[in-house]
């Protein structure tokens, strides 16, 4: 079918000024997502799965300003001892970022090595992000597979000695910038990435995560509160046998985010947990879609997402469960939660389970509510000030999110940093 | 300790007058009983003293140690030595029982401007009186409340009020839902808490739990009204004769 005339001018619009890297082996990979951009057309505001976010600021041909934040706080993950690869306005910083050498894994740089003929993320470079343009597509993860300038290649051949930590920099109030990683967990090896940072004026990211029969994969991030900044990130995993995968993410204020996550459940018994919370207090948009197929026997999805708004935030959060005829013995849930602190606050909800094996155990649930009248009162008749027995609530509701973190010291710098939010938000 | 003067209060919903002119000094050092038949107007004299939304003074007032407290927040009328056992607890998931005492605590010492009780001093005082409560070290993990039985959650009251300190405790029908045991082990904790600067207020309906926890005076309510007071033997009287005969007599 012909795409709309426009569209097609809107999406020549942005790519225009746009300039693809050349030659090497991404060449073949990036020349087949600039045909599916063409293909698809970029988001507009009409498409089906664009009707609770704009995708105006995403796909415009030149990058709304973003003046820069100064946050006047530690970064987060200060106390975790990691490898940092440091991104500023997507150049990357060597002599802000450590050796790229690292017991259990190597990494390097896809601008270094994309000259090269031939590289192991051959096959997985925008493979999995073609996967994932079915059934639903996602056209600024083309876009991203076809223009990136730059990323980590990250594989994983035993245990990873300590998380990677990506940090990126805002410099810029015009920036736009394309990253795209690529990571490769082999059979029985275990890595942690971490990801932090503003980035830029309009971000596009774009992460493939191939996990192998039992490889693990753990994700943490944090996006910070840059409040004109504005994002569409997309990560696509594809899980072997008895592979793991969990990924959190904590989004604060900011005026445009759009976090999507397509996992492929491949090989029987592997287990895949997404989780986010979101704190949005302002004009803040913060979409989470996420997009999970159950093709193997006896694998286990959970997606567990809380927001917390007020003062005229939207969240939205449009999840799937797709269960493939054979993938018996399922495991699905999927709960996505809004604590509406005022009635200037909305989220938007879309949650859809569609399942063709008959031997399942699916559950979703949606639910948006205000604080708790009477536990507030509880907390307050024992001389808890209602500031910080809001806080106390408030944290209780985000808990389930955050208790998805499996490691302590990276969920205590999450629970630090939502705590120092709310504690801003308390004095306002 | 607390004083109470002709008390007026409604809903604030509704034009409904539910106290009716309250009048009750409770001194430091006694315990007070409250009884009197469904809908007389204890547990409003409890949510009404203790700051719950929803109500409205209409006449009189009521002071703690001389302080008026009508005006104040529910959690000022807490670090000024207020506290209500509930008659239902409320459950709190997500939060730890140990981070919300903990809370508490702290925030009624910041409040009477003392120095707040350090991580270390505090489990260790909270794990003596938790004991004496046979509340074990699981029941402090767990989030507040949930998953209590009813005689967890009365428990747990006993020990926010033995944490906490506070000058004037009302106990709102604490003895509901307890079985004998679980009723001794709460009167145990209270009377341990008995001294010659605190008052209690222990709201019930039956005279049992005032086996177990001797009251000073007691006081028969009805319709938003102090009727009768008198000592121990007038819950005696309740139980033997029930409240129809008893407030046929004072009409």
């Amino acid at each position: 079918m012909a795409l709309p005339q426009t569209k097609v001018d809107a999406t020549e619009a942005r790519l225009s000024g746009m300039e693809q890297p050349q030659g090497g082996w991404t060449a073949l990979a990036r020349g087949q997502a600039l045909a599916r951009v063409r293909e698809m057309g970029l988001p507009a505001r009409r498409d089906e799965y664009w009707k609770y976010t704009r995708p105006d600021t995403l796909v415009s041909a030149e990058a709304p300003s973003a003046a820069l934040f100064d946050a006047q706080e530690t970064p987060v993950f200060g106390e975790i001892d990691r490898l940092k690869i440091v991104f500023v306005d997507g150049i990357f910083d060597a002599e802000a970022s450590d050796d790229l050498t690292l017991e259990g894994v190597t990494i390097e740089r896809l601008a270094d090595v994309a000259h090269a003929d031939i590289h192991w993320a051959l096959d997985l470079y925008g493979t999995l992000e073609a996967n994932g343009q079915d059934p639903v597509q996602r056209p600024l993860a083309a876009l991203n597979t076809a223009f990136a300038t730059d990323g980590v290649l990250i594989h994983a051949t035993g245990k990873a000695a300590k998380p990677i930590s990506l940090i990126y920099r805002h410099a810029s109030e015009t920036s736009d910038v394309i990253l795209h990683h690529v990571i490769k967990v082999d059979a029985g090896a275990e890595v942690t990435v971490l990801e932090n940072g503003p980035a830029a004026a309009r971000f596009n990211k774009c992460m493939e995560i191939d996990i192998a029969d039992g490889g693990t994969f753990h994700h943490v991030r944090a996006q910070g509160r840059d409040h004109e900044r504005r994002a569409a990130t997309h990560t696509f995993a594809r899980l072997g046998r008895e592979s793991v995968l969990k990924s959190f993410t904590l989004t604060a204020n900011g005026v445009m985010t759009r976090n999507e996550t397509v996992i492929e459940l491949t090989g029987d018994d592997a287990v895949a947990h997404v989780a986010g919370a979101s704190l949005g207090d302002g004009d803040f948009h913060h979409d989470t879609t996420v997009f999970i197929t159950h093709d193997a026997v006896n694998c286990e999805s959970r997606q567990v997402f809380k927001k917390v708004l007020r003062n005229g935030a939207t969240g939205v959060f449009q999840g799937k469960i797709l269960v493939k005829p054979d993938a018996q013995k399922t495991d699905g849930y999927q709960i996505s939660q809004s604590l509406l602190l005022d009635g200037d606050s909305q989220f938007l909800v879309k949650p859809e389970l569609e399942i063709y094996a008959d031997d399942v155990a699916c559950s979703h649930g949606s639910t948006s509510g205000a604080i708790d009248e009477e536990a507030l009162f509880y907390l307050r008749s024992r001389g808890v000030p209602t500031g910080e027995a809001t806080d106390l609530l408030t944290l209780a509701f985000l808990a389930e999110a955050v208790d998805e973190i499996e490691d302590e010291a990276l969920a205590e710098e999450i629970l630090d940093r939502i705590g120092s939010w709310l504690l801003r938000r308390r004095a306002d | 300790m607390l004083e109470i003067k002709n008390l007026h209060a409604q809903l604030e919903e509704e034009d409904k007058q539910i106290l009716k002119g309250v009048d009750l000094t409770v001194e430091a050092g006694k315990v007070h009983a409250i009884m009197g038949p469904n809908g007389s107007g204890k547990s409003t004299l409890s949510y009404v003293l203790s700051g719950r939304d929803g109500y409205e003074v209409t006449e009189g007032s009521a002071t703690l140690a001389g302080d008026d407290i009508l005006d104040m927040e529910p959690e000022e009328r807490a670090a000024a030595g207020l506290f209500l056992a509930f008659q239902y607890p409320v459950e709190i998931p997500g939060v730890g029982n140990m981070t919300f005492l903990r809370t508490a605590v702290n925030a009624q010492r910041k409040a009477r401007g003392e120095e707040e009780m350090s991580a270390s001093d505090f489990l260790k005082v909270i794990r003596e009186k938790a004991k004496s409560l046979k509340i074990d070290a699981d029941m402090l993990k767990r989030p507040v409340n949930v998953g209590f039985s009813g005689g967890e959650k009365k428990r747990n009251e006993i020990l926010q009020m033995a944490m906490l300190e506070p000058k004037m405790c009302i106990l709102d029908e604490t003895d509901s839902g307890l079985d004998v045991d679980a009723m001794k082990l709460v009167a145990e904790g209270v009377n341990a808490l008995r001294s010659e600067g605190r008052g209690f207020l222990v709201i019930t309906h039956y005279q049992r739990l005032l086996d177990h926890i001797k009251p000073d005076v007691v006081h028969i309510m009805a319709d938003g009204k102090i009727v009768k007071s008198g000592g121990p033997e007038l819950a005696l009287e309740v139980e033997n004769n029930g409240y129809a005969g008893l407030l046929e007599e004072v009409a």
